[in-house]
């Protein structure tokens, strides 16, 4: 490995294949086998519009993950300043499109804000624990991948 | 300030209870937003910076860092829940 003696985080770019995209479509594909039990969860505690809560929450956080993922991979290729850059405004960002899906329709009928933003949060932590298992395992073990699921 | 005095003399007390809620909801939204800010600043900044020096690693530290920044965010997600669950 070599390492570089004046580095400049403006000039150096990063080509080649994105992990965070790879990362993202593991964690979607474990919210697709995850997403039964917590729609089941959500009806079980506010019926129908638990269910549809469930639903948008799960595609809330989702979107979420694609759009992190999608910031890091492009602007990586440009410029590492412009990925911090992109990383941060990112953030506000994203948090205020949550935001407004929200506000957007938290009068809305077939919506319960308490399954929303339970699903919010189990969504979203539950995956990310998932998948860094997952990472977790890659980092240690290069040589011992585990089995593609 | 006197407009906003007599708005509040005017309000009863169930709406007063709203409108502290509502208020205390935005402010703790916020205050949950700022540590995840700066947990995300400096775990980019350390991140772009080993990048920087060590390009080989880049895969390594990017993956990493992208799961960093979801936990980190994961903070600011609970914020905005208490706030939707209590001032919406």
């Amino acid at each position: 490995m070599t390492v570089t003696d004046n580095p400049s985080p403006i000039t150096t770019r990063l080509d080649g294949e994105a992990p965070e995209i790879q990362v993202s479509f593991d964690i979607l594909k474990r919210g697709a086998y995850a997403s039964p039990v917590i729609v089941a969860v959500c009806a079980v505690f506010a019926g129908l519009d638990g269910v549809f809560s469930a639903l948008y929450g799960m595609v809330l956080v989702l979107v979420n993950f694609f759009c992190a993922a999608g910031l890091v991979a492009v602007t990586a290729r440009i410029s590492l300043g412009l990925m911090m850059g992109a990383v941060l405004f990112g953030y506000i960002a994203r948090l205020g499109l949550i935001f407004l899906a929200v506000i957007l329709v938290r009068d809305a009928s077939w919506i319960s804000l308490t399954a929303l933003g339970l699903t919010i949060i189990v969504t979203h932590l539950g995956l990310l624990v998932w998948e860094m298992r997952y990472v977790a395992a890659s980092l240690a073990y290069p040589g011992l991948k585990p089995r593609p699921q | 300030m006197e407009a906003l005095s007599a708005l509040v003399a005017e309000l009863t007390g169930d709406e007063e209870k709203a409108a502290a809620a509502a208020s205390s909801a935005g402010f703790a939204y916020g205050l949950a937003a700022i540590g995840p800010g700066i947990g995300i600043g400096y775990l980019v900044g350390k991140s772009v910076e080993a990048m920087a020096r060590q390009p080989e690693a880049a895969g390594m530290v990017r993956t990493t860092m992208f799961l960093g920044i979801a936990f980190t965010e994961a903070l600011a997600l609970i914020g905005f829940v208490v706030f939707i669950l209590i001032g919406l």
